[in-house]
């Protein structure tokens, strides 16, 4: 990463280096105090910057809070802009829902101080994040210059918080990834679910646990929220419509994938398999479903086809 | 390895005129996968199938089917700008020529088939497919967790069949690190072949390299009997044998490709 940094660096003194990438982000409205910055639906990919997840901004009194900083550096810092143009206050805390990358590297733009994540996801920025920033370079390019995520400073705990005269209450889960915060705003009734909820888009399941990540949902789906922010995907104005959606495609997922297996199917086969018509709402369903064959296969062999020699 | 690692340029000089895929490497890479003087043409009857994006470059599921050619021989699966390009070479004695299998990628590159008919030439067929890169350089997951030892060799396997059908599916899965030789102190060291056979009846051969994915694991279609089992013999390049039957035949569902 220093290496690349320094080249970076490098080219960048070169006249032929054309202009650096923007990030040209709006905000829309969830409730009082509330904005959602949504991130494209679709792949990391150098036509996006990688903006792919939803990013949450609430005004406090003491400043903005963000739920989840964004891809890169620059993605951070524009949405540190984006956060005191609306709220009229620079940025006071940044939560981090988990370590994926497009959640959680925008966290460079920010003093370690102002940014909290649960002990598990601090943890993994020492370790998973190295692999993670090099994918991102290879996929994003400059779009990741000056990207280095900060060790997160603040601890996220389960349970209340106050922060500028407004209540967060945080939930530390898991299923998602290892270790998921999900935020609920108490005066609006607005749960900011992070990606343990996805919204007319298939959940992705690169470090999934399903079961964690079954009573996850059931937890979400008791919090007696008004709206949900997924993810990825549109607010759901519903409490639960996103969270059934999300529960939905993990339970069709893994007894499909199970039954692919038992069936004599290839990989390859389980990924070209049918998609149900009641995911057809669902951006990028073939996509990562092929994802999660690769996810989940090798372990469904090693569970399923029976020992027959040595 | 040097000449590996440089990028794919726009304009592929050097790349064949009729290669569908225009890859600067392939003349060199036919030359170090297919036999002297082989004589070669790209054929869409062999379908070469893989996901559309490479979610595990070390994991990366291919399939050839080339039931629509006649006359199979051997089917090799290659990728062009991998450092150990050839994968595997399949010989469907008593088979279908199919085969799915996990290859590693250490970069963009074209995936193909060659698949040898009866009168000693090649049909090639294939595709792009972008990946991170280090699926050939990066340790196995075994080493890193240092139970390779324990599980060498495992062999785990199931026959599906549908009554009064010859073609049955053979699904086996050898636990092997398949070392690259690419890590740092760890010489390469893979299994180098499997042989598959019903009542003495020789089914199929598999030559391996170690550009196939660790903890090998292949899907394939031999021509069976009604109850008859599959013996599975196999050696790795350090000469370690393995046996192994695969008896039981589950019916196929019906509604199955």
């Amino acid at each position: 990463m220093i290496a690349r940094r320094h080249l970076l660096g490098a080219l960048a003194g070169m006249p032929l280096i054309a202009a650096a990438p923007h990030y040209r982000l709006a905000a829309q409205p969830v409730a009082a105090g509330i904005w959602v910055v949504r991130g494209a639906d679709a792949p990391i990919a150098m036509a996006n910057g990688g903006a792919i997840a939803n990013i949450s901004i609430i005004a406090t009194d003491a400043g903005a809070v963000l739920i989840d900083a964004g891809a890169s550096h620059r993605h951070g810092l524009a949405l540190a802009a984006l956060a005191r143009r609306l709220t009229g206050k620079p940025v006071a805390r940044v939560y981090l829902t988990h370590l994926h990358p497009d959640h959680s590297f925008g966290a460079s733009a920010f003093p370690a101080g102002l940014v909290a994540a649960t002990p598990a996801v601090a943890a993994q920025v020492t370790g998973d994040a190295a692999g993670f920033s090099t994918g991102l370079y290879r996929l994003l390019g400059d779009w990741m210059r000056g990207t280095e995520l900060p060790a997160p400073a603040l601890v996220a705990e389960a349970g209340p918080v106050l922060i500028g005269g407004r209540r967060l209450r945080l939930l530390t889960l898991s299923g998602h990834s290892a270790s998921d915060l999900a935020v609920l705003d108490e005066a609006t009734g607005t749960l900011i679910a992070g990606d343990l909820v996805f919204h007319n888009r298939a959940p992705a399941t690169p470090h999934a646990d399903l079961p964690a990540w079954r009573r996850a949902l059931d937890q979400l789906a008791g919090l007696g929220q008004q709206r949900l922010v997924p993810g990825h995907g549109p607010v759901d104005p519903t409490p639960g419509t996103a969270i059934a959606q999300t529960r939905a495609w993990i339970d069709w997922l893994e007894p499909a994938l199970k039954a692919a297996m038992d069936a004599g199917l290839t990989m390859v086969e389980a990924g070209d398999l049918p998609i149900p018509p009641r995911f057809a709402g669902l951006a990028v369903a073939r996509l990562e479903l092929q994802r999660s064959v690769s996810h989940f296969w090798p372990a469904l062999e090693a569970a399923r086809l029976p020992r027959v020699g040595g | 390895m040097i000449l590996l690692a440089a990028p794919v340029v726009a304009a592929p000089e050097g790349a064949r005129p009729d290669d569908p895929l225009q890859s600067p490497f392939l003349p060199t890479v036919l030359q170090l996968v297919l036999p002297e003087g082989a004589r070669v043409r790209f054929d869409d009857r062999v379908k070469v199938q893989f996901p559309a994006i490479a979610e595990n470059q070390r994991q990366f599921p291919v399939q050839v089917d080339a039931r629509a050619v006649p006359g199979v021989k051997r089917i090799i699966i290659f990728a062009d700008l991998n450092p150990i390009q050839k994968a595997v070479e399949f010989t469907p004695h008593d088979a279908e020529a199919f085969i799915a299998i996990r290859i590693k990628l250490d970069q963009r590159t074209p995936v193909r088939a060659a698949v040898e008919v009866a009168d000693g030439s090649w049909l090639v067929a294939g595709g792009w497919i972008d990946a991170a890169g280090g699926g050939c350089s990066a340790p196995p997951v075994s080493r890193v967790k240092g139970d390779w030892a324990q599980s060498l060799m495992q062999l785990r396997g199931r026959l599906w069949s549908t009554p009064g059908q010859r073609v049955a599916r053979l699904a086996l899965a050898v636990r092997h690190p398949m070392d690259t030789g690419f890590v740092d102190n760890v010489p390469s060291y893979w299994l180098e072949s499997l042989q598959l056979r019903a009542d003495g009846r020789l089914l199929a051969d598999l030559a391996l390299n170690a550009s196939v994915a660790e903890d090998p694991a292949i899907m394939l279609m031999p021509h069976l009997m009604e109850g008859e089992s599959v013996t599975v013999r196999g050696r790795d390049s350090g000469g370690v044998e393995l046996a192994g039957r695969v008896a039981g035949q589950s019916a196929i569902p019906a509604g199955a490709p």
